[in-house]
């Protein structure tokens, strides 16, 4: 069984909510209560990446950037030549979105310890509009080398993920999206960077998800037990490095792989689990999430159901994938 | 380490030298802004700044970030020089394996404070740098220098950084503007227009110096001023000759990204090695 320890009250309709950025708003100042060389740089959007927090407690090691992305993370980048250990933030849309080569020449490549924090990441920024609804950051950030890439499930896990990545000593993107979502870990579930929990065992599909989906796959695998279908279902927070051991033991035994994200499934986490399979364990793979399209305004959960990233409206996708596809046994 | 201003010239063109066996060697790379910056490099790493080559990470040093990374020949010239590393190796820039990569690499190389190449981000990084020991550190001995390319400054990041740098008054960083008047497509006046540039930098907030860039005393007291100049960052617009020191290079923006083949080498290190026929040496005759 896994020891993961799910919120017991993770299904209950009133099941405790919150942006996940809050999460990172509470780690952020706890990774600087223990290690004095954190710093955190902002783009003008200091109170809605929830990086805050931070600037109250720690005003001598916050630092205002103004709306330059590019500068954000090539001053972070020489803060941390100078020893610090830097979280920049700001919507996703914009970085890593406006400064993808200022990542890859003076993080990645030149290889220094900064955190990228893209915040109002996915669909679910909602009214703003296409514009604001970063779907790539997952494929465009982990193709670099050397880039840790991590999309925390829930606000208490965001607020690990932050306070591991303070302590890794590379280059990370930690993914935030801005909406309320249902808490379905508990303080005491495991976090480390580079592992996929098993949430619950079950033996026809394998349902792996990552940042805000795994809830819905959770639901998802209670609407299926119904139907007579038994699922697994994997978390997985850390896209890169990928913990393949977890994720093909899953895969192994259950033949079929459902991936859920709220971004581009090319390139991105359905892109890095199919790229997987391909090599080590060839199945069939369903990819849900943005089908090569832009997002559009909208309240967040109308377009959630919209773009079929809510359990009820994944539902007879999956259960038609089922049925038409022979669960697969691996001969290795 | 002291030198006189003449010793610090001549060290310069054994700098240049340097620079033409290397791009020779390499078969690819850029001649002209490395040339045209051999007093700057030189001056900063031999009477400037506070380093000391066998302990590339002292945690005293000022920090030298070359924004330009094209140029970066004239970096690993002036510090195999200075004894960061044997001379010899040298030629093996742009070679695979090497630790010279044809644009500069922290990782590879100690004593690299930055990996640059694509340009515009070495200002933001070494205002990292001097925002950091300026207001966390508090360690208000210690400078950092830059050297930017003078096409480079088209770029947005630019902006950006000279804005953060005049907003925090960063007094420790000094930046060299390589001012060259010339990038790949011709004139920088043609190609995007840079002036009124010192009044550009001015508007910044930042403290503004024109000097010869080939002036070795210039250089030195310039940077005394800039260091002396402790609520704003300072820019010194360094004019400069691009080729400087081989004839048929000069003030020819075709040679910006091409290397010499060996004839023309050969040509270029007669010229400087006799200082364009006035001295005579090794037997070259006049």
């Amino acid at each position: 069984m896994s020891d993961f320890q799910l919120n017991p009250h993770y299904a209950a309709d009133d099941v405790k909510q919150e942006p996940i950025r809050a999460g990172f708003g509470r780690g952020l100042v706890k990774a600087g209560e223990k290690d004095e060389r954190v710093v955190a740089l902002c783009a003008d959007l200091t109170d809605s990446t929830q990086m805050s927090h931070f600037a109250e407690a720690f005003p001598g090691r916050f630092v205002e950037m103004g709306i330059a992305e590019q500068n954000l993370v090539t001053v972070a980048s020489g803060m941390a030549r100078a020893g610090k250990i830097p979280f920049t933030s700001s919507y996703a849309a914009f970085s890593p979105g406006r400064n993808w080569e200022q990542i890859r020449t003076t993080i990645t490549l030149n290889q220094q310890p900064v955190k990228i924090v893209g915040s109002h990441a996915g669909v679910s920024v909602g009214p703003d509009g296409a514009t604001h609804q970063m779907l790539e950051d997952i494929a465009i950030m982990r193709v670099l080398p050397n880039m840790v890439v991590v999309a925390p499930g829930d606000g208490i896990e965001a607020e690990k993920a932050t306070q591991a990545l303070a302590e890794n000593d590379k280059p990370s993107y930690l993914r935030l999206a801005r909406e309320k979502t249902p808490i379905f870990s508990t303080e005491h579930s495991p976090f480390e960077v580079g592992k996929a929990y098993v949430l619950r065992q079950g033996d026809d599909v394998t349902l792996m998800g990552t940042g805000t989906m795994t809830y819905q796959l959770l639901m998802l695998a209670r609407l299926l037990e119904e139907k007579g279908v038994s699922a697994e279902v994997v978390h997985v927070p850390t896209i890169k490095p990928l913990d393949e051991t977890t994720i093909l033991e899953s895969v192994r035994k259950t033949g079929r792989v459902v991936t859920a994200e709220e971004a581009q499934i090319a390139g991105g986490f359905g892109g890095t689990i199919a790229e997987l399979l391909s090599e080590k364990a060839p199945m069939p793979i369903l990819r849900l999430g943005m089908q090569d399209r832009f997002g559009e305004s909208g309240a967040p959960n109308e377009l959630f159901r919209h773009f079929n990233l809510t359990s009820d409206t994944m539902l007879p996708g999956v259960l038609e994938f089922i049925k038409k596809v022979p669960q697969y046994k691996p001969g290795f | 380490m002291t030198m006189t201003v003449k010793q610090l010239e001549e060290k310069a063109n054994d700098v240049r030298q340097d620079i033409i066996k290397m791009l020779e060697e390499a078969g690819s790379g850029h001649s002209a802004g490395p040339l045209d910056l051999a007093e700057i490099v030189t001056t900063l790493y031999f009477d400037i700044m506070k380093v000391d080559p066998k302990n590339p990470e002292w945690d005293e040093r000022d920090y030298f970030f070359l924004s330009n990374g094209h140029t970066v020949p004239v970096q690993y010239a002036v510090m195999a020089e200075r004894g960061y590393f044997d001379k010899k190796e040298l030629m093996t820039l742009r070679k695979l394996g090497s630790r010279l990569q044809g644009h500069p690499e922290r990782t590879k190389l100690p004593g690299l404070e930055n990996t640059s190449g694509p340009l515009g981000s070495g200002l933001s990084q070494a205002a990292g740098v001097a925002y950091t020991l300026q207001h966390i550190d508090k360690q208000k001995h210690r400078f950092v220098y830059v050297v930017t390319g003078d096409g480079e400054l088209d770029e947005g990041n630019i902006w950006e950084a000279m804005m953060f740098a005049g907003k925090y008054k960063l007094g420790q960083l000094i930046v060299f503007v390589d001012r060259n008047n010339i990038q790949i497509d011709g004139n920088t006046e043609d190609v995007m227009p840079l002036e009124d540039l010192a009044a550009k930098w001015k508007s910044f907030g930042w403290h503004v110096q024109e000097i010869d860039g080939h002036n070795v005393a210039s250089i030195q007291d310039a940077a005394s001023m800039a260091r002396a100049i402790e609520n704003k960052p300072s820019v010194i617009i360094s004019h400069t000759i691009p080729g400087k020191g081989v004839d048929f290079m000069e003030y020819d923006y075709h040679w910006h990204g091409v290397p010499p083949n060996d004839e023309q080498a050969k040509k270029a290190l007669h010229e400087l090695r006799t200082l364009r026929g006035k001295i005579s040496h090794e037997g070259e005759g006049i």
